[in-house]
């Protein structure tokens, strides 16, 4: 199954976290809401210009901007 | 044990914890701030069936622990200083699993706790079923499914609660395994801790080591102040972990640590005690709604009309009390002015006080409306879609999703207030973006300013007043945005806050919680009215009336009333006396020429008052962008409060009392005033829009910064941004020729 990454999934689009490469507040933050390595992930939508983008994930949906999105690499399955 | 027993709550946001806390304590509460930040702490008090008493705090919501925002430190630091009796942790039952991520971490500091499963409804409707018991056994604290809103299963909460209160025991940290790498490094930082006596007696060693790993900076900073040879050892053990991880696995400790935090849980979940009847990721209602609310083309269309329906619905419903309210101080005023003599403390009644606290409780009714308005969208769900929606643009200018109701609420839809605008920017984790959106709101046009814009525009540009007024609005938000971003480029340069956010699902909101909300936030608009304004409109009246006229102008003007009485006719004043209707001609044109003598001097009372004379210097740099020194004294009346600025001009042009509600009769005199013109208005109504915020702005701004270092800084920035864009119309526009 391929690795890409949070930014490049589409619509409707789910898989599983593989890694989250950020440190930091942000990564505290991200890690805070549930975005951790293993967890299932589905893409919900995006705001009307593209970004931020709303996941669900551990059934809630939470919102990210594309930048911060970049560190996280999702498995497609 | 105490005689009354306290009782932390805490949660996640949106987990329903301002619900339980309502249903508690009902109206039994009491709203302060935690000292020296501007996080609420709210109080309130239970009562058993038994008849003890519990108080109840409602902690700030927060999704971790570990210091991120001043919401983590306020309910960390008040959890390990107080020590309440028992930590009732609320958990949405629906979204359980990133809920237990804050229930392990109060595990691991080792509170007496309660799980409260909540809208266990709601998950059933999901299709999720939990067994509260086996969870229960699984990590040894009572767990109790409750439904907040209903009120459904929190008497058991709160017996469970007394129970485990009375039990008293002592704290009892859980220790989870972080694998190899992090587990040695707490050992070895937790047994220098211990050794070194390192801040013991407020942690415990190995809860310290756990914050020095993930890289707490608030405990670091106290471990620095406390023993800065200890902290910088300790520090050195972790930079020595870090590097290792990073090199071998690519990854922080603090990674790590959650990463095994979510394991804990995941091998509790697993245990069945949560069991899916449909597909996790199901559409469930709220997703079917966002398709619609936040979809690309219609989510933007709804917004709009959301909020232009927000405005309408403060606007149209306060207009009825707002009368009533005016009619109020009208009766109020009147009724002093005839029960009272002439002199000092009648006018400073009059002037001061009821056109003082008139001005503002006579906002009261809209701010009401509007905060009900925004708290049946804070309490569904939606703005948390707007600030979704919004996030792209005003990341642009340095900004937040979420300063778009602040904005908002400050006049963005023209008539807010900047005073509660000020206020909404809480919700702003970044201090950075926080102060930007702080110093920009009072940029847009209030509800104070829009009497000033309203006299001014019908005035000079009758024939299309309305195209300008919706310019302004427009103009504001260009203005407000601009110098977000200057000061995100220069006094506020840095990085932008991490974005992850929580959009909850819609719900309906409770009346209840939509009335505790609107009257909270009047509440506090209506004490600091009462306060500060009050004491500053004393203050402007006493600068407008002292020093009063010098014996010789009173005796001019006696004289001159003296002189029109002589020369009437006795039938004349007969008529004036005996206060027949109709007068006779005569008698009307006396009462109008004493009128006349009367306003000249209040006119000249004003002039020659404190005010009068700083608004005649001001003169020397007034005169670049065109205003005289009567809107000198207006503009430092507005100051106070911005309405003041229509009924100073109104005396300065010596309208007297009797104009001061009617202001067709200003706008004739500005028309017909040779020194005014339509570029001189305009000058005026830019630098109205956006010179120094009114007192009570400033005041907030101080308070929610936390520096009055920010509240001086937005008066001269923003008087100065003022001036200068009000010269360079006035200037700009008489260089074109429009001064006609």
């Amino acid at each position: 199954m391929p690795t890409i990454l949070l930014r490049e999934m589409q619509k409707d689009q789910s898989g599983t976290i593989t890694a989250v490469k950020v440190g930091g507040e942000l990564g505290r933050r991200i890690r805070d809401m549930g975005i951790v390595p293993g967890t299932r992930i589905t893409i919900m939508g995006r705001a009307p210009l593209y970004d931020p983008v709303a996941i669900r994930i551990m059934g809630g949906t939470l919102t990210l901007r594309n930048n911060e999105a970049d560190y996280i690499q999702v498995e497609i399955a | 044990m105490s005689a009354t027993i306290t009782i932390a709550l805490a949660g996640n946001p949106n987990a329903g914890k301002t619900t339980l806390f309502n249903t508690l304590t009902g109206a039994r509460q009491h709203v302060g701030n935690y000292p020296g930040v501007t996080v609420e702490k709210k109080e309130g008090a239970y009562i058993f069936p038994t008849g003890e008493e519990a108080t109840i705090i409602d902690l700030p919501g927060t999704y971790s622990l570990t210091a991120y925002s001043v919401e983590e430190v306020v309910a960390r630091d008040y959890l390990v200083q107080e020590k309440p009796d028992v930590v009732i942790n609320i958990t949405d039952a629906s979204n359980l699993e990133r809920n237990l991520y804050l229930s392990t971490q109060f595990l691991e500091l080792g509170v007496p706790m309660i799980i409260a499963l909540n809208m266990i409804d709601v998950a059933q409707d999901r299709g999720i079923s939990l067994d509260a018991e086996k969870l229960s056994a699984l990590i040894k604290v009572p767990v109790i499914p409750i439904i907040a809103r209903s009120g459904k299963g929190t008497a058991e909460l709160m017996a469970a609660a007394l129970e485990l209160a009375r039990k008293n025991e002592p704290w009892n940290p859980l220790h989870i395994s972080y694998g190899e790498d992090v587990d040695l490094a707490l050992q070895t930082i937790g047994q220098r801790i211990t050794a070194a006596e390192f801040m013991t007696d407020k942690y415990a060693p190995r809860w310290l080591a756990l914050k020095y790993l993930e890289g707490d900076s608030q405990i670091r900073e106290k471990g620095r102040r406390d023993n800065p040879a200890v902290d910088a050892e300790l520090q050195e053990i972790v930079t020595g972990v870090s590097d290792h991880l990073h090199k071998t696995m690519e990854t922080y400790p603090e990674a790590i640590i959650a990463d095994h935090r979510y394991g804990y849980i995941k091998s509790v979940l697993r245990q069945e005690v949560i069991s899916h009847k449909f597909d996790a990721d199901r559409l469930h209602a709220s997703d079917r709604i966002d398709k619609i609310l936040t979809n690309r083309f219609l989510g933007p269309i709804i917004m709009l009309a959301v909020l232009l329906g927000l405005y309408k619905f403060t606007f149209t419903y306060s207009e009825l009390p707002v009368a009533w309210l005016e009619t109020f101080f009208g009766w109020a005023s009147d009724n002093l002015s005839t029960l009272l003599p002439d002199g000092h403390l009648k006018s400073m009644l009059i002037s001061g006080v009821i056109d003082g606290m008139g001005g503002v409780l006579g906002f009261v009714p809209l701010i009401m409306f509007m905060f009900f308005g925004i708290a049946i969208l804070e309490d569904s769900g939606y703005l948390a879609r707007v600030a979704f929606m919004m996030d792209r643009v005003f990341r642009i200018f340095g900004l937040h999703g979420s300063s778009v109701m602040a904005y908002i609420v400050s006049g963005g839809i023209a008539g807010g207030c900047a005073v509660p605008g000020v206020m909404a920017a809480r919700t702003l984790r970044s201090p950075r973006e926080r102060l930007a959106t702080l110093l920009t709101v009072s940029f847009m046009n209030c509800g104070a300013k829009l009497p000033v814009l309203a006299l001014l525009t019908a005035t000079f540009f009758s024939s299309n007043q309305a195209q300008l007024m919706f310019l302004l609005t427009l103009l504001a938000w260009a203005v407000a945005l601009t110098a977000a971003k200057f000061l995100r480029l220069t006094v506020l340069r840095g990085e932008s806050t991490p974005f992850v956010m929580e959009l909850p699902p819609y719900r309906f909101p409770t009346f209840r919680g939509l009335l505790i909300h609107t009257w909270e936030r009047t509440w506090q608009y209506i004490k600091k009215a009462g306060t500060t304004i009050l004491a500053i409109s004393i203050l402007i009246w006493a600068m407008m009336t002292f020093p009063a006229l010098p014996e010789s102008q009173e005796q001019n003007f006696a004289r001159q009333r003296q002189e029109i009485m002589t020369a009437a006719s006795p039938q004349a004043i007969e008529a004036l006396e005996s206060a027949d209707t109709p007068l006779p001609a005569e008698a009307v044109q006396i009462k109008e020429n004493l009128a006349a003598v009367d306003t000249a001097q209040a006119g000249s009372a004003l002039r020659h008052s404190l005010a009068g004379r700083i608004g005649t210097s001001m003169e020397t740099v007034s005169w670049l962008p065109g205003f005289d020194w009567r809107t000198n004294i207006a503009l430092v009346g507005g100051f106070a409060a911005k309405e003041v600025i229509v009924s100073t001009l109104g005396t300065a042009y010596s309208l007297g009392e009797a104009d001061e509600e009617d202001n067709t009769s200003l706008s004739e005199t500005l028309s017909k005033d040779p020194h005014w013109n339509p570029v001189m208005a305009l000058a005026l109504i830019v630098f109205v829009m956006f010179y120094a915020p009114c007192f009570v702005t400033v005041v907030c701004i101080s308070k929610e910064s936390g520096s009055w270092k920010w509240g001086l800084f937005s008066i001269c920035f923003n008087t100065a941004f003022a001036f200068l864009l009000a010269t360079l119309v006035y200037q700009g526009g008489r260089a074109l020729g429009f001064t006609g």
